[in-house]
């Protein structure tokens, strides 16, 4: 039997050098997941450069200009399983160059672990990205204090900054008991699976514990109406399926149950869910997250990038879109530059009409600005060449963001969110 | 109801991933090695187009090393599933001298199939090429995007890849690049032995215990066989072995082994202490060794 297991998805975020690596690492070596293999390469690595410690930071530096510079560039994906969560890490780079990559690990997770070196107290980048956390709507953030060992494990240190952070998350969309703040030290194993004994004064669960008893409503976002982008049309004109046309998609948010009434937009034609096909299984209903075949009692026009939704809620649709642009390439975001907008699996044309404001990352007011240059937050309106269908991206991730193209180079160059 | 559990959602992110591929591409390929990680691409593929067939050909690199129940296999599942084969041999790229054979006790024609792979992408204008990496399986593709753009030259720009955000996929490119494209990213190698096991995915026989001619070296079980190289001191032994991953015989050690059913062979990997890719001669040339043949243009 396939056993049900909690899952959760982590970001780490922080600064360069904070210990970002070294906390996973550490993770993986204490919950037994560093298979014999790995962990002797550690070890062997880490005699090699003459280190009185084991570099488990290698153990996810994977490129070798990573290992080289003993930085990270690239988010890495880790896996690993505790008796009751299976837990997936994005462990993403510091650098201020490479923030799209943070970005990009991040918006895949649930909980977020901003990594602070004590030493070094709240920088730049732990602004960046926790703004960017807060900017994706994580559900739940960890503060972890690292190199606590250098601080000579003292409370003070830990106040400061944690009072500093306190100052910032009150600024956020944040409730305060969506963030948890922990003293660790990676390198030596305090407060990472069990509670240190060198930090008495701290009363709270050290971070594995803290992450095992996450409950499920605080992982989850909130429920939102049903959305079914339609992504490719079945019509395998067979002798068996001589008629058969399926709409394949992903159901994001609520469910679709076989006789409702839906409309397709941006047709408004309405129709009834006829049945709804998982493979060779009919089944009753399609619940968020899973990829069914939808086939309607009516042949009506459908083709990839309409989206199906229930009659009576239907998302807005809009030929014109103001959003919170995050620039994620080297080449600036101009007024009346023209891109390809990807909402889902739909693209469009889109051209910027506006800047309305550049964001700074302290949540301060925000500031006229001409152009959003690399890494940069604004607040950007766009013009359409055909509508889309959005909610608010507190309501779906999926039907609440979209990303730019550009047109000629084919490169990602941003992500939007819409409020 | 059935209540959905965390394999039913990395199956539908799969299938989601597969329909991309599908939409955005004119001329798709599934890269078929005949390992457990492609058999199940093969089954999440039927799944996303159902009723329809799959509508993309496989291509299978073949060595001329593999083994030969693999090869069965892969004829016999191309048959019942009516699906189209493309196989293109790294032979063929050696008599055309192309590339050269390596020599020595570690000869493998492994890293060869890069330029077999790269010349049949360039004769079917192949611009995606979907294949079953994990990124669990190694640090290099613990790196790895979803959809990965490769250049003219089949090359992996690891500093410079695409942000992907969400599950929205960006597979534009321009003429003579292609994508590689991962639908089970995500996946853990246990994660497959319990679908396999679930769906009652057949795989080829070499992944259970069996009694094999095999040699130790380096700690490593080899199968003894005239294709690979062995030193007259190196003595041939019979095992109970079975393989934990598939690439030609030249580079996928076996372990020692019982396990003769799915149950076993789940309850074996759940207790072992060693990687996956421990048992890849491939991987243990150093290092990186996956992250410069990925740059080279390795699937």
């Amino acid at each position: 039997m396939q056993e049900v297991k909690k899952l959760i998805t982590i970001a780490t975020a922080g600064s360069v050098d904070d210990g970002k690596s070294t906390l996973i690492g550490r993770l993986l070596y204490e919950t037994n997941s560093l298979p014999t293999d790995k962990l002797e390469a550690i070890e062997r690595s880490s005699k090699q450069k003459g280190y009185d410690y084991l570099d488990f930071s290698l153990a996810t530096d994977g490129l070798i200009a990573e290992r080289e510079q003993g930085i990270t560039i690239d988010v890495a994906h880790i896996y690993f399983n505790t008796e009751r969560t299976n837990y997936i890490i994005a462990d993403t780079p510091g650098h201020v160059e490479y923030t799209r990559n943070m970005v990009t690990g991040a918006s895949k997770a649930q909980v977020a672990i901003i990594l602070i070196d004590a030493r070094k107290g709240v920088l730049e980048q732990t602004y960046r990205h926790f703004f960017i956390s807060n900017l994706l709507q994580m559900r739940h953030v960890i503060v972890a204090i690292n190199k606590m060992d250098l601080v000579g494990y003292e409370e003070e240190v830990f106040e400061r900054i944690r009072g500093e952070m306190e100052e910032l998350v009150a600024k956020s969309d944040f409730r305060p008991e969506q963030v948890h703040y922990l003293p660790v030290s990676a390198l030596y194993g305090d407060n990472i699976t069990v509670r240190s004994e060198r930090m008495p004064w701290y009363p709270g669960n050290a971070l594995l514990p803290h992450l095992e008893v996450l409950e499920e409503e605080e992982l989850q976002g909130s429920g939102s109406e049903a959305r079914f982008p339609v992504q490719y049309v079945i019509r395998p004109k067979t002798a068996s399926h001589p008629d058969f046309r399926g709409l394949a998609g992903t159901v994001y948010g609520g469910r679709f149950t076989v006789g409702q009434e839906i409309v397709v937009l941006p047709s408004l034609k309405t129709s009834r869910i006829m049945a709804i096909h998982q493979y060779t299984d009919q089944v009753e209903t399609a619940e968020a997250g899973m990829a069914p075949v939808l086939v309607l009692a009516d042949d009506i026009d459908v083709s990839r990038g309409d989206m199906i939704v229930p009659l009576h809620a239907r998302p807005q649709s809009v030929k014109e879109v103001s959003a919170t642009i995050c620039q994620l390439n080297s080449q600036p975001l101009r007024v009346g530059q023209r891109l390809l907008l990807q909402h889902g699996v739909n693209r469009v044309h889109a051209k910027v009409t506006a800047i309305e404001g550049r964001i700074p990352t302290d949540f301060g007011s925000a500031e006229a600005a001409e152009s959003l240059g690399l890494n940069e937050i604004g607040q950007v309106r766009f013009k359409l060449s055909k509508p889309i269908h959005v909610d608010a991206f507190s309501l779906n991730r999926h039907t609440g963001s979209f990303i730019l193209i550009d047109e000629q180079g084919h490169d990602t160059l941003s992500v939007g969110f819409v409020q | 109801m059935k209540q959905t559990t965390l394999i039913d959602h990395k199956e539908a992110a799969s299938i989601h991933i597969l329909r991309e591929v599908a939409a955005q591409f004119e001329r798709p390929v599934l890269l078929f090695s005949g390992g457990k990680d492609s058999i199940t691409l093969v089954r999440l593929a039927q799944k996303a187009f159902y009723p329809a067939k799959i509508p993309f050909p496989l291509l299978h690199i073949d060595t001329g090393h593999n083994f030969p129940e693999t090869i069965a296999f892969r004829d016999q599942l191309v048959e019942e599933l009516g699906l189209t084969l493309i196989v293109r041999q790294v032979q063929d790229a050696i008599d055309q001298g192309l590339v050269k054979e390596e020599k020595g006790r570690y000869a493998s024609r492994n890293s060869l199939q890069t330029v077999t792979l790269l010349a049949a992408i360039e004769e079917f204008k192949f611009d995606a090429c979907i294949g079953g990496a994990r990124r669990d399986e190694e640090k290099a593709r613990a790196k790895e995007r979803v959809f990965s753009v490769r250049d003219d030259f089949g090359q992996w720009d690891e500093k410079n890849q695409r942000p992907e955000l969400f599950d929205m996929l960006n597979g534009r490119i321009d003429q003579g690049q292609n994508v590689r494209a991962f639908p089970i990213s995500d996946w853990t190698e246990l994660d497959v032995w319990e679908y396999i096991r679930r769906e009652n995915i057949q795989i080829p026989s070499i992944y259970f215990a069996h009694q094999r001619e095999v040699f130790f070296r380096d700690g490593l079980v080899w199968t003894a066989n005239e294709h690979v190289y062995r030193e007259p001191h190196e003595q041939v032994e019979s095992h109970w072995v079975r393989f934990r991953t598939v690439g030609d015989m030249t580079c996928t050690a076996a372990v020692l082994s019982e396990a003769k059913t799915l149950d076993e062979v789940v309850a074996e990997i759940r207790s072992s202490t060693l990687s996956e890719r421990g048992a890849r001669i491939d991987d243990k040339r150093s290092e990186a060794a996956m992250e410069t043949r990925k740059k080279a243009g390795y699937f």
